[in-house]
């Protein structure tokens, strides 16, 4: 199964004109996806490695049913191209973008309130289901097919922990980026959920980092809900207060959204919590009863 | 980004939030006559970015225009130390001669986004001047919350529910209102993700102003505030970090010994941590981020070796976006530029991590590959031993 993403799901690229778009976009094809339209407005008719570009979402939809779209656009557009693509009925929306405004993901999530459309990110690398398709920016060659999900909001730290399963033998059945902006499209618990409905997933490797409480919130839904085991690690645990550390939504502001409040009620929810990123793969391992 | 108090007024008042009369100066020869125009008895105070300002001694008040000179006088050029600024302190460059006001009742206002419920959330307390930490410590029934939809605006009734919670009446609530309306919208259309008024003062004739401002901006979206982006103060921020920033590189220094360059911010993070766990200390963080080329790359070695506390580095790259040959050709360009003495741990993974490896290696530079991120962390500890 997998969540969300398969080797069936058509998908087009807002923003496959430009550098980025063109590039990842053929990496994503490489690996399998279905990338069945590109678009940009005034770029309609054209062509990109041979796929065909729209001047609409609502146009690229029509002409080749695709459910998914996948975002590289600059910030000050983005918002703009999410809700072009929900509005054009797009279930699935990835939003590769970094450094986007607060106000307008807030803007945003108020407007997909209530909708049937999953939007993932911002400033996030996607989403891969190992050997099926991958939706976003990380390298395909280090991901395994398998049955550890993993969800993150970092882009590279997640690469980390997925070379490391992957050195074990451990494949993954999906790996989410939620992002590391204050107000994502996906929350942990939405992953969280996903994966325990999914009969692929055996247990999920979790990485968050300091700033907000959406840790916490992830760690009530395991408490209550999980079947599954769930091994975390919580970045910036050495990070001073009251800065950004890089991530917009990285931030300890006003003593609240430490690392150590965040792995205390990890750890009180029955989560595998490690201190160390080295220890993430091994404890795995352990957990599933594998090493 | 930050800003000073009397920026936060000046973007403030433009929506019609009601300060209290103030200039700001840098010689305090220019406080008697601001002093004499605002009526004599005026409060001169430090015009630092961090708080606490009031214990550290950088807010005085002044009965007379020549006391207002020789206050001015003492509190420029001097060096505030506050719990926010540390032990280095702050020298203070700008002082601001405000009127001085009679304060009947010191109340809270601030507004931030709530990550939890996407929306931003107006706070409200009756205990003005007390941090607002302090107070959902010790009274959070004091603290009063209302969300708003940034499209909407805070709704009238929300702000009447503000005013008749803090007991508030007569003209005095009518000025509140008016006042959080203001706020609200101040921190809306500027995008900001702080505004704070504390303590908000209402006077003895019934007035409502705001006695200190604190406003932070969204970074994210300075390109389409210019008059803001133009507020900002170098002289506020870590020579290392302004230089970084030319650079559009994610830069903060810290205070141990052991420099690190890494892709991206999670993994700068973990790279920290695990150099804790091995037992050494970071002297900063620094994503060199997603799209780095070598020019970027180079200037972040080059900056992260300019700080004297760096007795050795650690370049920890998880190629994905970022090339690991790229990257490489960067660090062997600014390592040779540079003339490096220093031990350098290298850990390259990832998009094209054996070309990069090989470049490392033939560079002729003394660089100690790693595999792991556990075995990068051990050997660059043991350099600094």
């Amino acid at each position: 199964m997998a969540i969300w993403l398969d080797e069936k799901t058509k998908v087009v690229v807002q923003g496959l004109t430009g550098k980025e778009g063109q590039f990842h976009a053929a990496k994503c094809r490489e690996y399998g996806t279905r990338i069945v339209a590109g678009m940009t407005p005034g770029k309609g008719g054209t062509s990109v490695d041979g796929v065909p570009v729209f001047n609409t979402v609502a146009a690229a939809k029509a002409a080749t049913g695709c459910t998914a779209s996948l975002i590289f656009v600059p910030p000050m557009l983005a918002a703009d191209a999410i809700l072009e693509a929900a509005d054009a009925g797009i279930a699935l929306i990835v939003c590769i973008t970094e450094g986007i405004p607060a106000r307008d993901e807030v803007l945003v999530k108020r407007a997909l309130a209530g909708r049937k459309v999953r939007l993932i990110g911002p400033n996030c690398p996607g989403l891969i289901s190992p050997g099926k398709a991958k939706l976003g920016i990380m390298p395909a060659h280090i991901h395994k097919e398998g049955s550890v999900g993993v969800v993150s909001r970092s882009g590279t730290l997640t690469y980390e922990a997925v070379g490391q399963l992957t050195h074990l033998g451990l494949g993954q059945s999906s790996c989410v980026g939620i992002g590391g902006d204050p107000v994502p499209g996906t929350s942990f618990v939405d992953v969280l959920t996903a994966f325990n409905a999914d009969p692929q997933t055996e247990a999920v490797v979790m990485i968050g980092e300091i700033g907000g409480s959406a840790e916490e919130e992830a760690a009530e839904y395991v408490k209550k809900k999980m079947k599954k085991p769930v091994v975390a690690f919580i970045a910036g645990q050495t990070a001073p207060p009251g800065r950004r550390m890089g991530h917009a939504g990285a931030i300890i502001s006003g003593g609240k959204g430490t690392a150590k409040e965040k792995m205390e009620a990890l750890a009180a929810a029955g989560i595998h919590v490690v201190s160390t990123p080295a220890d993430i793969g091994i404890t795995m391992a352990k957990a599933l009863g594998r090493a | 980004m930050k800003v000073h108090e009397y920026q936060a007024k000046e973007i403030l008042a433009r929506y019609g939030v009601a300060i209290p009369r103030s200039r700001v100066i840098t010689a305090a020869g220019d406080a008697r006559a601001i002093a004499a125009e605002l009526g004599g008895k005026v409060v001169v105070k430090a015009q630092v970015h961090a708080g606490g300002r009031g214990k550290a001694g950088g807010v005085k008040l002044a009965k007379s225009p020549d006391e207002a000179v020789q206050l001015a006088g003492q509190i420029l050029g001097m060096k505030l130390v506050s719990k926010q600024t540390g032990p280095e302190g702050r020298i203070v460059h700008k002082v601001l001669i405000e009127e001085a006001v009679d304060i009947a009742r010191e109340l809270y206002l601030g507004i931030v986004l709530d990550r939890a419920a996407g929306l931003p959330v107006l706070m409200a307390s009756k205990f003005g001047g007390m941090e607002i930490e302090e107070v959902a410590a010790e009274h959070p029934e004091a603290i009063l919350k209302e969300h708003f939809d940034p499209v909407a605006g805070l709704q009238a009734f929300q702000a009447r529910k503000l005013g008749f919670a803090l007991e508030l009446s007569g003209d005095t609530f009518k000025k509140f209102t008016k006042f959080v309306a203001a706020l609200a919208r101040a921190y809306n259309e500027s995008d900001a993700s702080l505004a704070e008024i504390n303590p908000l003062l209402i006077t003895g004739s019934g007035d409502v102003l705001a006695l200190d401002a604190k406003m932070t901006f969204d970074d994210n979206a300075l390109s389409r505030h210019a008059d803001i982006a133009a507020m900002r103060d170098l002289d506020e921020e870590d020579k290392f970090e302004v230089e970084a920033s030319k650079f559009d590189l994610n830069y903060i220094k810290l205070d141990g010994s052991i420099g690190c360059m890494v892709n991206g911010a999670g993994l700068a993070m973990a790279t920290m941590d695990i150099i804790k766990h091995a037992g050494g200390a970071p002297a900063n963080f620094l994503d060199v981020g997603g799209g780095a080329s070598e020019e970027r790359v180079s200037n972040a070695f080059r900056i992260l070796l300019s700080d004297p506390s760096v007795k050795a580095v650690l370049i920890n790259i998880f190629g994905g976006i970022v090339r690991c040959d790229m990257l490489a050709a960067g660090v062997v360009a600014a390592a040779r530029n540079l003339n490096v003495t220093l031990p350098i741990v290298v850990r390259l993974e990832g998009t094209n991590a054996e070309e990069g490896r090989r470049i490392l290696s033939e560079s002729g530079l003394k660089l100690q590959p790693a595999a792991t991120m556990a075995e990068a962390a051990a050997k660059v500890v043991a350099a600094v031993r």
